[in-house]
């Protein structure tokens, strides 16, 4: 099967039966893979933090467990998580200078999943600071570039986490997403990622930003590997007061049965303004072929599509005011401490610890939390979030799933957008809604215009994750675009 | 709705503590004042009698025994401190 300089490129299945067949061990996948970073490293900027020392520890580890028979889907396996998750001993920015330094004292419940599978972590990724943004290019950091085309953007706010695995930094990775942040950079990056239903992946040790959109969610080079990251993250956590108890059991069962009379239903409006002809093309192209495969593909309308993008920009800044009031440059992180009072700490370590675009949000939110203007926005936005519910609920009744182009767009060019915040704001159009609703939502490799990927999101009702990755699973399987590699 | 001033601006971020300068402050007034027109489309919605959502599942408010249980080692979390004496977080003075 694959020689030694393919390793970085194969999917966490192939890798787990070259494994199971003692054809490589994990010190060997750790070590191709570390050396692709690398090489391209200096290129992309995927990683904050590399965790070398510690990646070849734990794939001695793996190692050792596999030598005994007790490997899972993912020990030895190479994985990236984004820098919004905690790790214990090794430090966890969320992309901002506020948390440069910080280094967290305990594991994030995903984290903990991962150790427990003896899963090697490879480092931290590249994001938008505290996941605000769209680009990656608010990363304290610097940007992360497209493996596609390096002057252009990855897409984000998990632009690390996609260009990694789609650039062989990693098998798998982990984002986070709150408006899009998984799904719209896999779409950009030409890889799979996925928003599972809030709920399902304990939020427990995820630096927060919006919390009642936010969920972890996996990010990887075929569906198969997207189930089986799943069905390790998955699961109750009591330590998340929002984790669900109908969280776990296999994401994998069942995803080979196909879509003979699934219905698919295609809202108009996302179809709207602003969509490129090529990813039009590549997604009637895609609606075509599930046809064949025996789907009932019909057109739908959604009008409250058109109001998602403003709930989300009062809901998630709002949130974000108030979890982030907790950098006060006294417990940990960033500090200024050249004022005379605690009052002058806190005021010159949040202007100089945080960016433009988190302090933006931060206004926004304060604004829209304010008295005078705390009914006009803020419970207006709640409101409409539960009419937004409400037309997802009944089309759920017709459909079983629902199928969108995640991203209007191919990956931008680096600066693009970054001086118009509402422009970038828009590039999350098609993604929103789902976190509105608390949906899975998966993108896929679909399609290529003007040498760039273009994915295809499969939405499904709450709890409907299995379904998403069945529909997405035969769509995969019926073509090849998951098996490009960018040509790095 | 009035066109945001910039002393509504230097209001919220003296709420949020965001220690703006003057140079901020117009540029976020301008950026703010587009993204908040942009909200306006919200009015047109009728939410008569709608309840809020504020979050999407369908858990409520989730209780726990109240069971004493080890918490994270002092040490390890005054590690990460921008200043501490051992025990205690240090800060400046809070009164002016």
């Amino acid at each position: 099967m694959a020689a030694m300089n393919d390793l970085t490129q194969i999917t966490a299945h192939q890798a787990r039966a070259l494994l199971d067949a003692r054809q490589i061990s994990a010190v060997d996948l750790t070590r191709a893979v570390l050396e692709r970073a690398g090489q391209v490293e200096p290129l992309l900027n995927s990683y904050i933090t590399l965790a070398p020392e510690e990646a070849l520890d734990q794939a001695e580890a793996a190692d050792a467990a596999l030598r005994e028979g007790l490997g899972g889907p993912f020990t030895g396996i190479p994985v990236m998580v984004k820098d919004n998750m905690s790790t214990r001993g090794v430090r966890t920015t969320a992309g901002s200078r506020m948390l440069e330094r910080y280094v967290p004292p305990y594991d994030a419940f995903v984290v903990e999943r991962l150790r427990g599978a003896r899963a090697v972590i490879v480092g931290k990724g590249n994001m938008d600071e505290f996941a605000m943004g769209s680009s990656t290019e608010n990363s304290a950091f610097g940007p992360t570039r497209n493996p596609w085309d390096t002057s252009r953007v990855p897409g984000g706010s998990s632009g690390g986490a996609a260009a990694g695995v789609a650039a062989g930094e990693c098998l798998a990775s982990l984002g986070s997403d709150t408006g899009g942040s998984i799904r719209q950079p896999a779409a950009l990056c030409g890889i799979v990622g996925m928003k599972p239903t809030y709920g399902l992946v304990s939020r427990y040790g995820l630096i927060a930003f919006a919390s009642s959109l936010d969920q972890i969610g996996p990010m990887t080079r075929d569906v198969r590997d997207c189930a089986d990251l799943l069905t390790l993250i998955a699961g109750h956590d009591p330590r998340d007061s929002t984790s669900s108890p109908r969280a776990g059991g296999d994401y994998a069962e069942g995803i080979d049965r196909g879509v003979a009379g699934v219905r698919i239903g295609v809202p108009e409006e996302y179809l709207g303004v602003g969509l490129e002809p090529g990813v039009r093309a590549a997604f009637e192209g895609a609606l075509d072929v599930l046809q064949d495969l025996g789907a009932e593909v019909e057109p739908t309308s959604l009008p409250l599509t058109a109001h998602a993008l403003a709930v989300y920009y009062i809901i998630a800044p709002s949130e974000a005011s108030a979890n982030l009031a907790r950098y006060d440059g006294f417990k940990y992180g960033y500090s200024d401490r050249s004022g005379p009072t605690s009052w002058e700490v806190m005021d010159d370590t949040r202007r100089g610890g945080f960016g433009a675009e988190v302090k933006r949000r931060i206004l926004l939110g304060g604004y829209a939390l304010s008295a005078g203007y705390y009914d006009a926005y803020y419970r207006k936005a709640q409101q409409v979030r539960t009419l937004i519910r409400g037309e997802f609920a009944r089309a759920f009744e017709r459909f079983d799933v629902l199928a969108t182009p995640p991203s209007p767009t191919v990956a931008f060019r680096i600066g693009a957008k970054t001086g118009d915040p509402l422009q970038m704001y828009l590039s999350d159009v098609c993604t929103i809604p789902v976190n509105i609703a608390g949906l899975p939502g998966i993108s896929v490799p679909c399609g290529m215009a003007g040498g760039l990927p273009v994915g295809l999101q499969v939405i499904g009702p709450q709890f409907g994750d299995a379904t998403v990755l069945r529909v997405a699973y035969a769509w995969e399987q019926a073509t090849e675009w998951h098996r490009l590699r960018p040509p790095l | 709705m009035e066109p945001l001033s910039a002393e509504e601006v230097r209001h919220i971020a003296r709420l949020t503590r965001l220690g703006l300068g003057d140079d901020e402050v117009e540029r976020m007034r301008v950026q703010l004042a587009d993204i908040l027109a942009y909200f306006q489309s919200l009015a047109a919605v009728d939410t008569e009698g709608v309840e809020p959502t504020g979050h999407s599942t369908e858990i409520d408010t989730v209780m726990r025994d109240d069971v004493p249980a080890a918490s994270l080692d002092r040490q390890e979390v005054l590690e990460n401190a921008p200043d501490q004496n051992g025990e205690f977080f240090r800060v400046p003075r809070i009164l002016d």
